[in-house]
């Protein structure tokens, strides 16, 4: 029931302010967004204690073999966690903006908020499906209607390429559905299937491509870059921080425990893939001059590392991963928050415009800093503990891959520290002069960010006790 | 049977009622009230046929799966009669005409969904494209309508004249017109049969308008009257395929004999979608764009007959909802805009948000995205091509085009929601908005739970 609410909240409350007008959807996504954060925290109790209650099973199409059944294991915790406790970050930062049309936006940031927690509750394949899909169209919407000037072509692309992947991953999802014994659609029946290893070979594609283009893996990923910049900031925020996870979760739920030997065969090429992709986009990182573009290659090169680890096929590097997808969601929120402030402040992304920001605004530079430095996993933040137990998988995988992907770590100082140099040290401008601090609500979002790096760096266990039931699960089957 | 002697019936009661009705809005309340009787005439048909099928003389047999699909048809159309009903009059003076030339076609789909003898079946197809030649030149002042009507005509009756051929081959190999009892597949195929069902096959895959034998099809439905062109891309078209799955069904599958005619009709299959898919991309005029559509639509719609298992049964009828409903509503709200083109439509959602809702809604469905009808249909037709298990080349090359359409059914949706522009648009009724709300909520009832509709199957 606790996991039906955590749909059906920001789903309802999307609903309702779509008819709202004036302050009045602010209020209603603040409400919802409180609410599931506590909910997500009560499941969090509740799975410690008795972690059957959390799932469900109702009738949907019994023809089809197909059921209502939701769940939650540890990594569905978290991601639900992850994906209110965002929303809630973003409402709180944009709750003095106004934005045209209130109702609409406050209501397609809802609905996409009970999409993305469809997914990640979803324990039967062709409901995953609907949910994969309909977390996309609040979003589509969202940048459409508010995004910058080249918004159309860029989200329009960024749907086709989407949809395009899911299609692919609905033929495999249909072709496993005849292989399973009951036929039926459950995680159960589908994670039990004996495919023959020819069969798992192509059918790891169809999988591999709709996840490797959400996360977005090389090279896929072309959508990824021109979407972060056109989007309006608190969409970008859902979209990297959460969205992007999708593919992940995909990977760990419905891929590997699914098409074991698939992934195994594939495993070399996918990792090759994913350091390419480190490689390549941290190089571009670091040559970029637009903030929003920079935080978007950087994003790459966390997610290629991520699926690399995957992949790396051990317990401790899926630990890894499943922590980092946590810790990177929180970092990269808090970055786009900054993002958000400068881009209100001087309403430009150019960082050749930007400089001596901290003398005008010294609380956002402390806050810039300790997010940036959380972002390339120094010790005692957030990052860290993940970064370090996903090299340390990759290490024992293959130390050639790990030598590669730990380059994307040095390139990632070069361009952070580049970023945070020009953004807030150096001369100030007649531009950057004007700038104002933060305001309380963008104080408070960042601070919640500050305290979640920090105590999550310093004290990781009970979130590495959450995600260590699902990473052993899966790593038996693999 | 009832669907077909109420639907005749009703278009000589409604062509005399023309005579002593003078006043059109009257004589479409009759129309409605008619398909209204029809529809539950054929649902009373049901528990007379839930076990086992109802034989009239060898020649209909009315099963379960003829009952749903013409109930599916029926009520289409009374959807179409609701929402664009007031069209008719917009053409010319003979009201009364075109809604007996409406229900005549009905009468030839009821038939399609029941035959059992091969004259039934030529029938059937005869019913249903002579009162289509008319309709497509309704509007006699029109040349490209008085075009489309001359070249639907002289290319229909061609084909139909193929059909015959067929049919009178596949007589010849197997001494019945008895499509249960051709016994074609058993043993070696006779070459008769074989040259009869090939011909059957281009025959049906041009009033199907599946490639190559589609050129007649942007064209007629462009030049018809838009209101006609609503009725005859979608009910009329779900019909023939109606009767190319019970003829293929029926009597080829199984057997050595349904090897010599998959192939083929998978390639036509590729074909349809390919040129369906890639020609609507270029289109600049949303009639015109659905016209490629439908040719598109009608290559998954292939897939159930290629398959030829249960799934695909399955898959016809709930495709046969979804596609009408959806191309019947964009028609519909296309008949309100006075321009056709993509540009038309831009700005319509801050004008007429429930019309711009509206059809975001039925060009999801079209599109295959979750929640609509359409997701579903798709779904049942690529489920049944896995399942066939020979044709996952085809089901690849299916998602590939079905993300193509996605750029020509969003064209319209962002050309709505994020241009800007003064779209010019006629009056818009309550009931016009009524029955708008009623085919949405189809659409998403019918997206969330198939099994309302299947369950009856």
């Amino acid at each position: 029931m606790l996991t039906v609410l955590l749909i059906l909240i920001p789903f309802i409350a999307g609903l309702i302010a779509f008819g709202l007008k004036g302050s009045g959807p602010k209020v209603l996504g603040m409400i919802s967004s409180l609410a599931t954060v506590v909910l997500a925290i009560g499941a969090w109790c509740r799975f410690r204690t008795a972690p059957d209650s959390l799932n469900l099973v109702a009738n949907w199409i019994p023809q089809l073999g197909s059921q209502f059944r939701v769940g939650l294991d540890g990594m569905g915790v978290m991601l639900c966690l992850l994906t209110a406790i965002a929303s809630l970050l973003v409402f709180i930062t944009i709750y003095s903006r106004d934005y045209e049309k209130p109702g609409a936006f406050y209501g397609l940031m809802l609905l996409s908020q009970a999409g993305l927690t469809g997914v990640f509750t979803a324990f039967d394949a062709l409901q995953f499906y609907i949910f994969w899909e309909l977390a996309l169209i609040p979003v589509y919407f969202l940048c459409s209607l508010w995004g910058g000037e080249k918004r159309i072509a860029v989200t329009f692309k960024f749907f086709v390429y989407t949809f395009l992947g899911s299609l692919l991953m609905m033929v495999g999802i249909i072709y496993l559905y005849f292989q399973t014994a009951d036929h039926s659609f459950s995680w159960s029946s589908f994670s039990s299937i004996h495919l023959n290893p020819d069969d798992q070979k192509w059918l790891f594609w169809l999988f591999f491509v709709a996840f490797a283009i959400k996360m977005p893996i090389f090279p896929f990923h072309t959508w990824q870059p021109d979407t972060y910049e056109q989007s309006p900031t608190p969409v970008t925020m859902i979209l990297s921080g959460v969205m992007v996870k999708m593919g992940l979760f995909g990977v760990i739920r419905w891929l590997l425990p699914v098409i074991p030997q698939g992934a195994a065969m594939w495993s070399d090429v996918a990792i090759v893939l994913c350091v390419i992709g480190i490689i390549y986009a941290s190089c571009i990182a670091m040559v970029q001059n637009d903030l929003k573009r920079l935080i978007a290659y950087s994003s790459i090169a966390h997610i290629g590392l991520m699926c690399a680890a995957i992949f790396a096929n051990n317990e401790q590097s899926l630990q890894g991963v499943l922590i980092q997808m946590f810790n990177h969601g929180i970092n990269i929120i808090g970055l786009w928050i900054i993002v958000e402030v400068i881009q209100q402040r001087l309403g430009v992304k150019n960082m050749d415009q930007m400089g001596g920001m901290a003398r005008k605004a010294p609380r956002m530079a402390i806050f810039l800093v300790i997010i940036s430095l959380a972002n390339i996993g120094l010790p005692l933040t957030n990052g860290f503990i993940g970064e370090f137990l996903m090299f340390s998988g990759l290490f024992q995988y293959n130390h050639w891959f790990m030598a590669f992907a730990g380059l994307g770590i040095i390139l990632a100082a070069v361009y952070t520290l580049g970023m945070i140099q020009k953004v807030i040290f150096g001369e100030s401008n007649d531009l950057t002069d004007t700038t104002t601090d933060l305001q309380p609500g963008e104080t408070l979002a960042l601070s919640l960010v500050v305290i979640m790096i920090i105590v999550l760096g310093v004290y990781p266990k009970p979130m590495l006790d959450l995600v260590s039931s699902t990473s052993e699960v899966v790593n038996k089957l693999f | 049977m009832n669907a077909l002697i109420s639907t005749a019936l009703s278009g000589v009661v409604l062509m005399f009622v023309g005579l002593f009705v003078r006043n059109k809005q009257h004589i479409k309340f009759f129309a409605i009230a008619a398909i209204i009787i029809a529809f539950i005439a054929n649902l009373a048909q049901y528990p007379s046929v839930e076990h086992g099928g109802y034989v009239m003389y060898g020649m209909i047999e009315v099963t379960k799966f003829g009952v749903l699909f013409n109930a599916v048809a029926l009520g289409a159309t009374l959807l179409y009669f609701l929402l664009s009903g007031s069209e008719f009059e917009k053409v010319g003076e003979h009201v009364a005409d075109y809604f007996t030339l409406v229900f005549f076609i009905l009468a030839g789909i009821s038939l399609a969904a029941t035959f059992s003898n091969l004259l039934m079946l030529f029938l059937a197809i005869e019913i249903m494209s002579i009162p289509q030649y008319i309709l497509a030149g309704a509007d006699k002042k029109s040349l490209k309508g008085n075009e489309a009507s001359l070249k639907y005509f002289l290319m229909g009756s061609f084909s139909t004249g193929i059909l015959l051929m067929g049919i009178t081959l596949i007589y010849g190999a197997a001494g019945t017109f008895d499509i249960a009892g051709l016994g074609l597949g058993t043993e070696s195929v006779h070459p008769l049969a074989l040259c009869g069902i090939i011909l059957i096959v281009f025959a049906l895959s041009f009033k199907v308008s599946a490639a190559p034998f589609h050129f007649w099809t942007p064209d007629v439905y462009d030049g018809s009257p838009t209101v006609f062109t609503s009725f005859m891309s979608t009910i009329v078209k779900a019909g023939a395929f109606v009767a190319f799955l019970r003829m293929f069904h029926g009597s080829f599958a199984g057997g050595t004999i349904s090897e010599h005619w998959t192939l083929i009709l998978s390639i036509i299959t590729a074909v349809t979608l390919v040129i369906g898919n890639f020609s609507a991309v270029f289109q600049q005029s949303v009639k015109r764009m659905l016209a490629y559509s439908s040719i598109a639509q009608a290559g998954f719609m292939l897939f159930a007959v290629v398959a030829m298992n249960d799934m695909g049964t399955q898959g016809i009828v709930l495709y046969a909802a979804a596609y009408s409903i959806a191309t019947i509503g964009v028609f519909g709200v296309l008949m309100k805009l006075k321009d056709y083109t993509f540009e038309g439509f831009n700005g319509l959602a801050r004008k007429q948000p429930l019309l711009a809702a509206a059809t975001a809604v039925f060009l999801f469905s079209l599109a295959g995205i979750p929640v609509t009808a359409g997701f579903f249909a798709k779904y049942f037709v690529l489920s049944a091509a896995i399942q066939h298990g020979h044709l996952l080349w085809l089901v690849i090359l299916a998602v590939l085009c079905a993300a193509i359409s996605v750029y020509y059914y969003f064209r319209v949706i962002i050309a709505m929601y994020f241009r800007t522009g003064e779209p010019e648009v006629e009056n818009i009724s309550g009931g016009f908005k009524a029955a708008l709300i009623l085919a949405v909520a189809l659409v998403l009832v019918l997206g969330l739970f198939p099994n309302l509709l299947l369950c009856w199957l």
